[in-house]
């Protein structure tokens, strides 16, 4: 479980394609790389790819964890959907900004106990138990803006969206404070230890005492924070709630960042800076193809293209095939040592 | 109906199959006549299963013939050997529960009528083969409904309805209550009365002698030999399946040392036990004290280390620890206690693969210290080198991950993992299977040194020399049940092989209200 950064060399093809990806936009667009300060922000398409990638590198936050214990949750966007209708509905109803946070992080959080206590106590499997949610969600997230597009006028709930920190955007300082945080809960306690053995053996796990109900329900709770924090993000960088439209899809792109950061779906080790780096990597595809000028219907060829591509490098049956550089020779064993060391 | 010139229903010659270079079954000898019961018996890697997968076309044999009433065959699948008239009936029925029984039965040849199922004929000719059975059940039911007995004639129904000649019972007893055992053995008495032949696979040696004819006993992919049940006392057949000569001296390698029975135990079971795993029992356990479990494969070993360790919940009797009543709620409590656990499949149960061989031994501590008190990089790294040096574990170094570790490499790390506990119970269940000589031994001594430190130990072994070797005390089960203790001069192999061997006291089977099934 070392900190991601330190296994630079495995992380090579992660920071290769992002740096391709950023250089191919430099060279579709000059400009790309270019950044000024205005009104106090940040601004520049290198920060445009930071913030607007900033709701998927949360839910990859999350999803990391939940995909390292062998499972994934596909109500992170439906959970977006809810928190971000609750956050809009209360502002407009004169709720004050801090409420409103608490309210809209909790339902993250009920959200997450309630697919956490599917699959760890009820253990229904997780691709199941969270499609539940996604399904329910956006009719729940519908009920709270009762079928409307709730807009508000908060300029503190929307600082959150469109707001800046120390000329950062807003959105970007968020992500890093949660992955700071994530980081720190995980790698600073037992807990990463103990979702990547449970992710690896559950059974095993359990027999070694592990409480593997309480690992399993905590990732799921930490997914639905980090859900409804992207959740707030969105709805107030747009100052309103579209509880169809909010966090559409975006399951599949936070799964498909987790796994571009090299975080394998069968479980165990995880990298939580590497998720956020594939999220990168996509958000950086996208603003490339958007200034490109090519059809944004493109854009979807272009991510399955890297999907397979990342897949493929992960598949058991290609790894057999080619020859693997690392921990392949067998252990030699020694000749028999006749000490004998007596406790 | 068999004449002396007939040949026989199968007959199987000089069956070879190898796997990976390891022979799982080498030059077998299998004869099956018309109208018999046959047990095939072996413990465990005997070749049981290889046998009839290569018989039922899962498996292509690598030399050898099979001859089908005379003929010779080579089922390529299982619809192949089913289309050949062999019929196999598994433990877990594998037939599908949200179907109708009736379905069941015909499934893949419903009977049509203007290109539709035609389920009011299906329906009665179910109804018609059950009654067969002595078994009038609503058809219509979908067969989850039903007990695994049930389900398991339903198997056996639709298995010889498919015109079967030979019919494969894969351990068929094995979830089922003294009852069922009985309505099913009235089956097959009445398919034997029809001329079928039945190969019967039971780890139950009562089974073996209330229900078959003949008895071949396989032993590490070998033949040992087919008798008669008849003239093959249960002696004689637990050495043949154990593979030991009972004149052959056992003695034992080390006196474990006095320990006063008057002490009162660290663990004591009352009346533990579970329902369908292992009948009621009493276990004292002192420390410092080794008790061995032995037994046949199927006998209750496993079932009682599971138990002990809280794998699975006992739903009867105590557990007195230190003199003090507790709850065992799960591994988490017994790990709480003071318990530790090497199960016997080491790879789904005890390694956590991907991980290093430092986290896999600092896990059991880890777990029970909670995630808020992590252990520091540096202690980790201490604790895990100390038992690689202490137990000599072959690994580079401790941040290799486990899997690329041989067995008994891996086994000595899943040990330091409850050492690193501290624990005062350690539970071992097949410590030494799968693993080299030399490693062998040297779990051996562990085991020694361990009890001299104070830790009480329950080890379960199928090698009974090992066994004798280090235990004080040796419980021997039978039929999930603890049937005997042997205690100082008795611990000896010829001892727990007689013991093995003894007869059950007659079971109060109640007369099966299964009538004779008509041919």
């Amino acid at each position: 479980m070392s900190l991601s950064l330190s296994g630079s060399t495995r992380n090579l093809p992660q920071y290769g394609a992002l740096v391709a990806v950023l250089l191919a936009n430099w060279l579709l667009f000059p400009d790309f790389f270019s950044i000024r300060l205005q009104d106090g922000r940040l601004f520049g398409s290198l920060v445009d790819v930071m913030n607007r990638g900033a709701p998927v590198a949360l839910l990859a936050i999350g999803m990391t964890m939940v995909i390292a214990t062998r499972g994934v949750d596909l109500s992170v966007g439906a959970i977006m959907a809810i928190s971000g209708a609750i956050a809009a509905t209360m502002t407009q109803a004169g709720w004050g900004l801090s409420a409103v946070l608490a309210a809209s992080l909790a339902s993250g959080l009920l959200c997450g106990l309630w697919n956490g206590v599917l699959v760890a106590v009820l253990r229904i499997q997780p691709i199941i138990a969270t499609l539940i949610l996604m399904v329910a969600g956006r009719g729940i997230a519908q009920l709270v803006t009762e079928g409307q597009i709730v807009t508000f006028v908060s300029p503190d709930l929307a600082a959150i969206g469109s707001g800046s920190f120390l000329t950062v955007p807003m959105p970007v300082v968020l992500t890093v404070a949660v992955l700071g945080l994530t980081a720190l809960l995980v790698r600073m306690t037992a807990l990463g230890l103990m979702i990547e053995s449970v992710g690896v053996n559950r059974l095993s796990s359990a027999y070694a005492g592990v409480n593997t109900p309480v690992i399993l329900i905590a990732v799921y709770v930490w997914c639905g924070l980090c859900a409804a924090v992207a959740g707030l993000i969105v709805t107030a960088d747009i100052r309103g709630a579209d509880a169809n439209n909010a966090g559409l899809w975006l399951e599949l792109d936070a799964i498909l960042a987790v796994v571009v950061g090299g975080t394998s779906l069968l479980g165990g080790r995880f990298g939580l800076l590497m998720s956020v780096v594939g999220a990168a990597i996509l958000q950086a595809m996208n603003t490339g193809i958007l200034l490109s000028g090519f059809k944004p219907e493109f854009n979807l060829i272009v991510k399955a293209a890297v999907l397979l591509v990342v897949l493929l490098a992960q598949s058991p049956a290609l790894t057999t095939l080619l020859p693997r550089p690392r921990g392949a020779q067998p252990i030699k064993p020694h000749p028999v040592a006749p000490k004998r060391t007596t406790p | 109906m068999t004449h002396p010139h007939a040949p026989p229903l199968l007959a199987i010659r000089g069956l070879s199959k190898a796997f990976l270079g390891v022979q799982a079954l080498d030059g077998v000898d299998f004869t099956l006549r018309h109208g018999e019961v046959h047990a095939l018996l072996g413990e465990n890697g005997a070749g049981k299963s290889t046998l009839i997968k290569t018989l039922t076309g899962v498996y292509q044999r690598d030399g050898g013939t099979i001859a089908l009433c005379g003929e010779e065959i080579a089922p390529r699948s299982v619809e192949d050997a089913q289309r050949l008239n062999i019929g196999t009936v598994y433990q877990e029925v594998n037939l599908l529960p949200n179907l109708s029984v009736a379905e069941n039965l015909f499934l893949g040849r419903q009977p049509m009528r203007f290109g539709l199922v035609d389920r009011a004929a299906m329906r009665r000719r179910a109804r018609v083969i059950l009654d067969g059975y002595g078994l009038s059940i609503d058809v219509a039911a979908p067969l989850q409904r039903f007990s695994v007995a049930t389900q398991q004639i339903v198997a056996i129904a639709r298995a010889v309805d498919m015109s079967a000649k030979v019919l494969i019972l894969d351990e068929p007893t094995a979830s089922l209550d003294a009852q069922e055992v009985a309505v099913l053995f009235d089956v097959m008495r009445g398919l034997k009365a029809r001329g079928i032949g039945i190969v019967f696979v039971t780890h139950f040696l009562d089974q073996v002698y209330a229900v078959c004819d003949r008895i071949t006993v396989l032993r590490n992919g070998r033949l040992v030999g087919e008798r008669r049940a008849a003239d093959l006392p249960r002696l004689d057949l637990v050495a043949m399946m154990l593979g030991r000569e009972l004149e052959a001296a056992s003695h034992r390698l080390a006196q474990p040392e006095e320990i006063d029975d008057s002490r009162p135990p660290l663990v004591r079971f009352q009346g533990f036990g579970k329902t369908r795993s292992v009948a009621p029992f009493d276990l004292d356990i002192r420390p410092g004290e080794v008790v061995g479990l032995a037994g046949l494969l199927g006998s209750g070993r496993t079932e009682t280390a599971r138990l002990a360790f809280g794998v699975d919940r006992a739903d009867s009797g105590s557990v007195t620890v230190d003199g003090e009543k507790t709850q065992l709620r799960g591994p988490r409590e017994a790990v709480r206690l003071g318990f530790g656990y090497c199960p016997e499949d080491r790879k789904k149960e005890g390694i956590v693969g991907a991980l290093s061989v430092r986290e896999n031994i600092i896990l059991a501590l880890q777990a029970r210290q909670g995630w808020l008190k992590p252990i520091p990089r540096r202690r980790q790294q201490e604790i895990a080198d100390r038992f690689i040096r202490l137990l000599d574990i072959r690994t580079p170094d401790a941040d290799r991950p486990i899997q690329l570790l041989s067995g008994g490499n891996q086994q000595k790390a899943l040990l330091a993992r409850w050492l690193a506990t501290e624990p005062r119970f350690l539970i071992l269940d097949e410590p030494t299977r799968g693993i080299d000589v030399g490693a062998h031994a040297e779990i051996i001594r562990l085991i020694e040194r361990l009890c001299a430190d104070g830790m009480a130990l329950l080890v379960v072994s199928s090698e009974l020399e090992e066994i004798v070797a280090y235990s004080r005390r040796v419980i021997v089960l039978r039929d999930r049940r603890h049937v005997d203790v042997l205690r100082g001069e008795d611990v000896t192999v010829e001892r727990i092989v007689a013991s093995i061997a003894s007869e059950s006291p007659p079971s109060p089977v109640p007369p099966s209200p299964v009538a004779e099934v008509r041919p």
